[in-house]
């Protein structure tokens, strides 16, 4: 969980940083989208590090979800009969919305390829013109995609507040104050990535970026 | 105080089990949980039925042995206390109470509110010992300790074992029981030479007995009547860490 989960975080910053370089301009994000086919060229045939990375999240995504299912597993097997008197959440509120929440993000990580990646469920849908992809898809008479993303944003938000503490926790974090410290960075570094992520849509609504 | 009680009874480890509703009237807001029950009880005996199994010894907080799940709280709403020390104040007139027992495969009902917790025992048969020499106790200065490690297995060796983690982990998991007891002996040079057989026998033996897996939801900790924290499991997964990944004989035993 901790190793792949650490793995795409990793990718969900670069992916951030690559998404803000829409404030640049129409000509910059077009050519950083058109550089990630060519990195490592002329040592890797072209488009060879993309795909590389792209197994590489695929790996990453399927152990995740694989490890996220033992866990899932384990945990209905382990208490064959329910409490008939349920108790709201007392510890943390993200870690009891990881399984759903999890799921959540896996539908609108396929959603999103085929919207933005792949360019079917695009209203523009040409790869070679990303930068009027995102602008035709947020656009404000295209409010429920915006909506979508939204939420999906703050689902991950909640996984990552979550995730991020639990990660270093598992991988060995082991003091009180340590604990205290992993948890801030955690909140901080989800409410980041959250705004990171949502100031592109909301750009774009707003007509700051057309 | 008069309360009504919804208890789960089950006359045996095969029955199906149900809950049942009984009124109590007069109840003193200065008796304890425990106590509230044995009144009860008392009055079921004079009524020819059945009374109502639990789970009881010390009935001060200090053996383990009591464990309700009280409105879906381990231990009931009071936070750091057994259920043999929470009073009836905690509670309004005319209030609906329900009790449970803990509720884990590796937890059978035996009887009513009474569970069957010899899966602990099998993890503490699986490493939670030393194999030091005991007799009289040592001089205590002969073995110099940090205080900082001292504090730190003390409040791991608090664990009463009384299974309030189980009950309340969304996993069914019963890691801050095992990592307290692992903890409580890999701080201290008395328990070095099994540090590493001993957090893989004991975390085996915690998967044998059907107990879920930690996800640091963080439930155990605050239901536990001693407070264990939760870097415990952090102090636990750092030796499962170093003793899976280090080369030599690891089996858990030798």
């Amino acid at each position: 969980m901790a190793v792949t989960g650490i793995m795409l975080v990793l990718f969900l910053i670069a992916h951030m940083l690559g998404n803000l370089k829409v404030f640049a301009g129409d000509a910059s994000f077009n050519g950083y989208a058109h550089w990630l086919r060519e990195i490592g060229t002329p040592v890797l045939p072209d488009v060879w590090f993309l795909w590389i990375m792209r197994v590489g999240l695929l790996v990453a995504v399927l152990g995740h979800i694989w490890a996220a299912t033992v866990l899932a597993l384990r945990a209905r097997a382990a208490r064959p009969v329910r409490y008939a008197h349920r108790k709201k959440v007392q510890g943390s509120y993200a870690a009891r919305t990881m399984r759903w929440g999890g799921v959540i993000i896996l539908l609108f990580v396929i959603y999103h390829i085929l919207d933005l990646t792949t360019g079917t469920l695009n209203p523009v849908g040409d790869p070679s013109r990303p930068y009027a992809n995102v602008v035709a898809d947020f656009a404000p008479e295209r409010w429920y995609v915006t909506l979508f993303y939204t939420l999906a944003i703050v689902a991950l938000g909640f996984h990552l507040r979550h995730g991020v503490f639990s990660a270093v926790r598992s991988l060995g974090q082991q003091t009180p104050r340590g604990e205290q410290r992993a948890r801030a960075v955690a909140l901080v570094f989800a409410v980041v990535l959250c705004v990171g992520y949502l100031v592109v849509p909301f750009a774009v609504l707003t007509g700051l970026v057309s | 105080m008069n309360l009504t009680l919804r208890i789960w009874r089950q006359s045996g480890p095969s029955d199906q089990g149900r809950m049942v509703t009984y009124q109590v009237d007069d109840v003193s807001p200065d008796m304890s949980f425990l106590e509230m029950l044995d009144v009860l009880n008392e009055r079921l005996i004079l009524d020819g039925e059945e009374p109502v199994a639990f789970d009881h010894d010390c009935r001060e907080g200090i053996c383990g042995m009591c464990g309700l799940m009280i409105n879906g709280n381990a231990h009931g709403p009071q936070r750091g206390t057994t259920a043999c020390q929470l009073h009836m104040r905690q509670f309004k007139d005319g209030d609906t109470i329900d009790i449970e027992p803990w509720r884990a495969r590796a937890f059978p009902v035996i009887k009513d509110l009474v569970v069957n917790r010899g899966a602990f025992d099998k993890i503490i048969a699986a490493g939670g010992y030393i194999t030091a020499p005991t007799g009289s106790a040592p001089e205590a200065h002969s073995v110099p300790v940090a205080k900082a490690n001292a504090d730190a297995a003390f409040s791991s060796a608090a664990c009463i074992g009384c299974g309030a983690c189980v009950a309340a982990c969304p996993n069914g998991s019963a890691m801050l029981f095992t990592a307290a007891k692992v903890t409580q002996l890999s701080l201290l040079p008395q328990g070095q030479p099994e540090r590493h057989t001993r957090v893989i026998g004991m975390v085996d033996a915690h998967d044998e007995a059907g107990f879920g897996g930690c996800t640091n939801a963080g439930e155990c900790t605050v239901v536990c009547p001693k407070g264990i924290p939760l870097s415990t499991i952090g102090r636990l997964n750092r030796d499962y860490l170093t003793a899976t990944t280090k080369s030599g004989d690891n089996t858990p035993g030798t």
